[in-house]
């Protein structure tokens, strides 16, 4: 199977959330698969404009899109942010015609866009692509012992009809990628549920005790340590001062951890 | 309603391309919503006030700042009405407004820190601002 993807980051690996893109880069590396960045990517915006008659707001990602289209490659994020705005573009972009010609009549593309690509979030990739078998062949360091909760949130799961990322209200696909790595996933109610995302900036209180409670049911339920690919869910619970607080960590820097890898992408 | 409140339920309903008579009032969305208690308008009070053409109550709610758009409303509403995009609709009508932006410029510095990541700034900007 080849393995070549085109990559789209976004704004936030590149600076705050590098660990999600470099260890992103280097585990996928090290199982074959080569994540080829986008020429000249456009931040996707971080949240998908809803209004039914908005188009500006899109073309970044209809670029992106267009990008991985015209090199024949699937399109794959890791952020669940990016992965969330160019899954819900792309379904426009296939599914709603004035949406469809509109951005199209602005980007001037070559061949007009159609949805024609299709977006990965890197746990597919890791899931379908890679195998989870593989990563547990591939681990050196088994995180034995380690129990682990997913936190999905929001961006990842809804909507359902169209993310199709996984059971919205019962996911399980962190949870078998923790497995593959030997730790011991555990379920916890709140694993779903919003962290408060963008309102962190004006509401900083309502953010924290949004995420009180996310930490106090991952702890009662016997997590040590949480795992998320959003950067905005990462920095809003470990923001978070109260009691209960677990560690946070990338899903690809528990992956780099399991397999070994360095941020050089060296084998330890 | 006025003539006014009129012409922005129409927009809203043009922009969230929800059907407001739908709604059966069971309440999922307002107990799955995460802001509940931020809300003074809740969930499932949102598609009778347009319904009726109440907008200037919606237009001036805390609601629509306050609703964190995480769509757990409206991946649970038995009827896919999706109130989220109800909300959703009244702040972009109060934000395309003159002067309807929410969040200025210059209160930004002093609330980001070494951390914070540019999504959290993207996302706002693109939700508060005009």
């Amino acid at each position: 199977m080849d393995l070549t993807y085109s990559y789209f980051p976004g704004c936030t690996l590149k600076t705050k959330a590098r660990d999600l893109d470099v260890y992103t880069r280097k585990t996928a590396a090290a199982l074959g698969a080569d994540l080829v960045e986008i020429e000249n990517w456009q931040c996707c915006g971080g949240v998908y404009p809803l209004g039914s008659d908005e188009v500006g707001n899109k073309l970044s990602s209809v670029r992106a899109l267009n990008d991985a289209k015209e090199h024949g490659r699937d399109l794959v994020t890791v952020c669940s942010g990016c992965f969330h705005v160019l899954k819900r573009v792309n379904d426009d972009m296939k599914n709603v015609p004035d949406i469809r010609d509109r951005a199209n009549r602005y980007a001037q593309l070559a061949e007009p866009y159609q949805g024609e690509t299709r977006v990965l979030h890197y746990l597919e990739v890791l899931r379908d692509a890679v195998g989870f078998d593989t990563i547990r062949k591939k681990t050196l360091h088994p995180l034995t012992g380690h129990r682990i909760g997913a936190y999905y949130g929001c961006l990842l799961l809804r909507p359902s009809a169209i993310l199709e990322f996984d059971d919205p209200e019962d996911p399980s696909v962190i949870e078998e990628f923790l497995e593959a790595v030997g730790a011991t996933p555990v379920k916890y109610q709140m694993r779903n549920e919003c962290c408060g995302g963008y309102r962190s900036l004006e509401e900083p209180a309502f953010t924290n005790r949004l995420v009180g409670k996310i930490f106090a049911d991952a702890k009662a339920s016997g997590c040590q340590e949480l795992v998320t690919a959003c950067p905005l869910c990462f920095y809003n619970l470990q923001k978070y001062d109260g009691p209960d607080k677990l560690r946070v960590r990338y899903i690809s820097e528990v992956l780099a951890q399991a397999l070994g890898i360095d941020e050089r992408g060296e084998v330890r | 309603m006025t003539k006014e409140e009129a012409n922005i339920r129409e927009e809203v309903l043009l922009i969230s391309g929800c059907d407001v008579s739908r709604c059966m009032k069971c309440g999922k969305c307002s107990a799955s919503c995460p802001a509940y208690d931020e809300f003074d308008i809740k969930p499932h009070q949102f598609a009778s006030y347009i319904a009726r053409g109440d907008m200037n109550a919606l237009m001036q709610s805390k609601t629509i700042w306050n609703c964190l758009g995480c769509f757990a409303c409206v991946e649970r509403c038995p009827r896919d009405v999706r109130p989220g995009r109800l909300i959703d609709g009244v702040r972009q009508a109060a934000m395309r407004r003159r002067g309807g932006s929410h969040l200025q410029p210059e209160d930004i510095p002093s609330r980001i820190d070494p951390d914070t990541p540019q999504q959290l700034l993207m996302s706002v900007l693109r939700r508060e601002r005009k």
